[in-house]
């Protein structure tokens, strides 16, 4: 669609002006909606836990209260962000920049259904790893140029947390990796058609629990909060943050929660897949059904667990956070990948053919 | 061994955990419990202790005959009153002011009045918007309570037989 959109474009045009605005079309379509969905993630987590505490939630601004994720980004558009005199204001403005730049450039190769990716490259699984892993920093700086021991001692323990459960999280990817013997993440979905015990959820399920677990650990939610466990340290590493700058981390940190919910649903859960193909009468019932609409219930489903947990859970205390990704996670992982291994070598999974 | 077996199971199956995301999944869907303040409100006791009032006979006399108990009883010192002779011997106020801001609804007063002159009103909505406001004096407090004078009248009656 967007290389038509370029090749008609080049037609009365410059080329290299062609490919930018194509580019620059093709990065609005896919960040515009990323940022709605983050406003209504607020909105369903002040509503989700609400109601799991027995009380209604945000109620006033809108019909059920719909329209409070706008009030709320309005208000902190026009709240001043306040630079603290001591801190190191190039690192301390340059830090949500980069928390949310690379919050949002995963999503160049995720793809949303058939044929709806920006760029399908071969590595997708790498670029996701890598670029979703640099979100660490804007954590680490923003807690060194607040000049705050709270939002320093907030950074440290994000940065150790996100680096430990990050391992995990590879070897978890690496055993679907080798079931699925590509690293692009349409191929990765196309490996598990025909029918819902083809995802690799089943074959996989002790790597799907680890995996899900260490990408609530890797975006800093509860119950692995400790970044910024406000009975502890206040708020972490954003305590000296206000206004539009707060706003930008917390959207990063909830751009994030929906990245780790897709990544699972396409690494686990089929991605855009039907649950009911090869069912004989439901198959054909849904057929109608888009195929990005089953990613989409897939990913707000996990996004709905990842509220559940916060509405359930105490936070952990940092040791045991530590023992957990160290002493549990990561042998699991291992163990997990030689078996996988020896599986793939004498071939008798149910997923090599 | 088996001990260290279960144990394993119960950690590894998730088994707390999930038993935990069964209580809040459940009251996900239990009715919700939060009163829509200004639409909603919930049921008030004829006890309830709000704005001051002060009452008066039915031929139009008031009741306060500045015997100053309250004045007295009142722990946050909020009553000032000041009385004279009337021409018929009978004692009057002639200034009777509630601080609001001092005081702190306990309602001593209340209970300390002989002949059920200083009232509390369930009336509890009402705001000072200017300074001095917040001093009720006899002529606001005697006001307020013709105003609300049947209300007060329910909620001494409904009380009455557990006084």
């Amino acid at each position: 669609m967007f290389a038509t959109l370029q090749h008609w474009l080049s037609g009365w045009m410059w080329d290299w002006l062609a490919v930018l605005i194509t580019l620059l079309i093709q990065a609005v379509v896919v960040i515009l909606p990323i940022m709605i969905a983050v406003a209504y993630l607020t909105y369903a987590e002040r509503k989700v836990i609400a109601y799991m505490q027995v009380r209604m939630g945000p109620n006033r601004v809108g019909p059920y209260g719909l329209l409070q994720p706008i009030a709320d980004a309005v208000k902190l558009m026009f709240k001043e962000v306040v630079l603290p005199t001591q801190s190191n204001v190039y690192l301390f403005l340059i830090a949500p920049i980069l928390a949310i730049a690379p919050a949002i450039a995963v999503w160049a190769v995720v793809p949303f259904a058939p044929g709806w990716v920006v760029t399908d490259i071969d590595a997708g699984v790498l670029y996701v790893l890598a670029i979703a892993s640099i979100t660490v920093y804007g954590v680490v700086v923003s807690g060194w140029a607040s000049n705050s021991k709270y939002a320093f001692l907030g950074g440290l323990r994000s940065s150790a947390q996100k680096i430990s459960y990050e391992i995990a999280m590879g070897f978890a990817l690496v055993t679907v990796l080798m079931v699925a013997d590509t690293m692009n993440l349409t191929k990765i979905v196309e490996g598990q058609q025909g029918g819902i015990w083809h995802w690799y959820l089943i074959p996989l399920l002790p790597m799907f629990v680890v995996y899900f677990i260490s990408g609530v650990a890797e975006t800093n939610r509860a119950p692995f909060d400790i970044a910024e466990g406000e009975s502890e340290i206040v708020a972490g590493f954003h305590v000296e943050y206000s206004g539009m700058a707060f706003a930008v981390f917390f959207l990063a940190e909830y751009a994030m929660m929906i990245l780790i919910s897709y990544m699972t649903s396409i690494m686990f859960l089929g991605g855009w897949l039907s649950p009911f193909e090869g069912i004989p009468l439901l198959e054909t019932l849904f057929a109608w059904v888009p195929p990005f609409f089953w990613l989409a219930a897939k990913v707000a489903f996990l996004l709905f667990v990842f509220l559940w947990f916060r509405a359930t859970f105490p936070r952990y205390r940092y040791d045991q956070l530590m023992r957990l990704g160290w002493k549990v996670f990561i042998p699991l992982t291992i163990v997990w990948v030689f078996v996988v291994m020896l599986m793939h070598y004498f071939k008798v999974g149910p997923w090599f053919n | 061994m088996t001990d260290n077996i279960r144990h394993w199971i119960k950690t590894f199956g998730l088994i707390e955990l999930f038993k935990g995301l069964a209580v809040t999944g459940k009251y996900l869907f239990k009715p919700k419990i939060t009163v829509r303040y200004p639409e909603e409100k919930t049921p008030i006791s004829p006890r309830f202790r709000g704005h001051h009032a002060l009452r008066r006979y039915e031929n139009g006399e008031e009741r306060c005959i500045a015997c100053k108990l309250c004045e007295a009883v009142c722990p946050a010192n909020a009553i000032t009153i000041e009385s004279e002779e009337r021409e018929d011997g009978t004692r009057r106020t002639t200034r009777y002011d509630i601080d609001m801001f001092k005081c702190i609804y306990c309602g001593f007063c209340e209970e300390a009045c002989p002949v059920d002159a200083i009232v509390e009103t369930r009336v509890f909505e009402y705001v000072f918007w200017e300074r001095g406001e917040n001093i009720m004096t006899k002529e606001k407090l005697l006001a307020f309570g013709d105003k609300h004078e049947q209300m007060i009248a329910a909620d001494k009656a409904a009380d009455a037989k557990y006084r």
